[in-house]
């Protein structure tokens, strides 16, 4: 992985497969106190506590295609090489959550990359769970809620080309806003 | 200033695309679109599949292609990722490995429009003399 956005791409999965409704995404860059975290929630199956214990072990995995499972070992190490945090906590039935804090201006702590595109693609890929993520930068905030999209859209489809695009770019446009210090 | 999309420019692109669909057939009923699922797992995605798809759903759009693109789990063949599996209506789906974005445009080119077999393809679900 050379961007967190794809790292965060690749967490959701796991929320996918968990078949969580709600899945929520915070970043939150706090260049001031030189902190990035990096929030990912859902309220899918949940893992138990031995699972839990597992998890970021690269040679655990809950699927059968293949034997080695390196998702969260990779977001880990990501984190852990700029001198941050990997927690991840997790309760049966009720959900998960990934938190994972990184310096910011810490040399080897990788750029955020696509996450306007990542975004665009997890709603549309997903029709039927919805998404809120939330970015916090110095000077502003922005929300995205599938929900507010698909009750604005009606009938319209969430996986139409044309939306996908408008998403991508009114996202990447507000983040943008609120990245002018 | 340039002015921000707001949930109000969406409701315009809203009502111009139901305009543009009422003589289609709406929402997520995929029977008569090609179906193409893209491997996103952590595989898949460090190897490029992202990029694949943005393109995929650009490019489709951008050539009058009725199709769904969406992501799906690993299948198993981690040493060929980025993989598609393309399912035109009524045929059997194909699986394609190494697909970077030269590779996704000849799918759509040669596939997708003449259904020509291109190399890549991965043989998962083939049929043999003896089942047939």
């Amino acid at each position: 992985m050379i961007e967190l956005a794809l790292h965060i791409l690749d967490i959701v999965q796991n929320s996918i497969v968990a078949k969580a409704s709600l899945i929520e995404i915070s970043i939150h860059e706090d260049v001031k106190n030189n902190v990035m975290t990096i929030l990912i929630e859902d309220n899918g199956k949940g893992m138990s506590k031995e699972e839990v214990k597992c998890a970021s072990d690269p040679y655990f995995t809950s699927r059968i295609t293949r034997k080695v499972g390196m998702g969260l070992s990779l977001f880990k190490s990501a984190a852990e090489q700029c001198s941050g945090t990997f927690n991840i906590t997790s309760e049966p039935g009720l959900g998960t959550k990934v938190a994972v804090t990184m310096q910011y201006a810490h040399l080897d702590r990788q750029p955020l990359g696509d996450i306007a595109g990542t975004i665009a693609l997890l709603a549309s890929s997903n029709p039927y769970t919805d998404f809120i993520y939330n970015h916090i930068t110095n000077s502003g905030e922005y929300t995205f809620n599938t929900k507010e999209i698909k009750t604005e859209l009606q009938d319209v489809s969430i996986t139409n080309p044309k939306v996908i695009k408008f998403i991508r770019e009114m996202i990447q446009e507000n983040i943008k806003e609120i990245n002018h210090l | 200033m340039t002015k921000v999309k707001s949930l109000a420019d969406l409701k315009k692109l809203k009502d111009n695309l139901q305009g543009q669909l009422k003589l289609r057939e709406k929402g997520l009923d995929a029977g008569s679109h090609v179906q193409i699922k893209v491997a996103m797992a952590t595989c898949g995605i460090a190897s490029g599949a992202k990029g694949v798809m943005d393109f995929l759903i650009e490019e489709l759009d951008k050539r009058n292609i009725e199709a769904v693109v969406t992501q799906t789990g690993c299948m198993g063949y981690c040493y060929a990722e980025p993989t598609l599996e393309v399912t035109k209506p009524g045929e059997e789906p194909i699986v394609f490995g190494y697909v970077d974005i030269r590779k996704a445009d000849e799918i759509i080119e040669k596939y997708i429009k003449n259904g020509e077999l291109i190399d890549g393809i991965i043989p998962q679900n083939y049929e043999t003399i003896q089942n047939k």
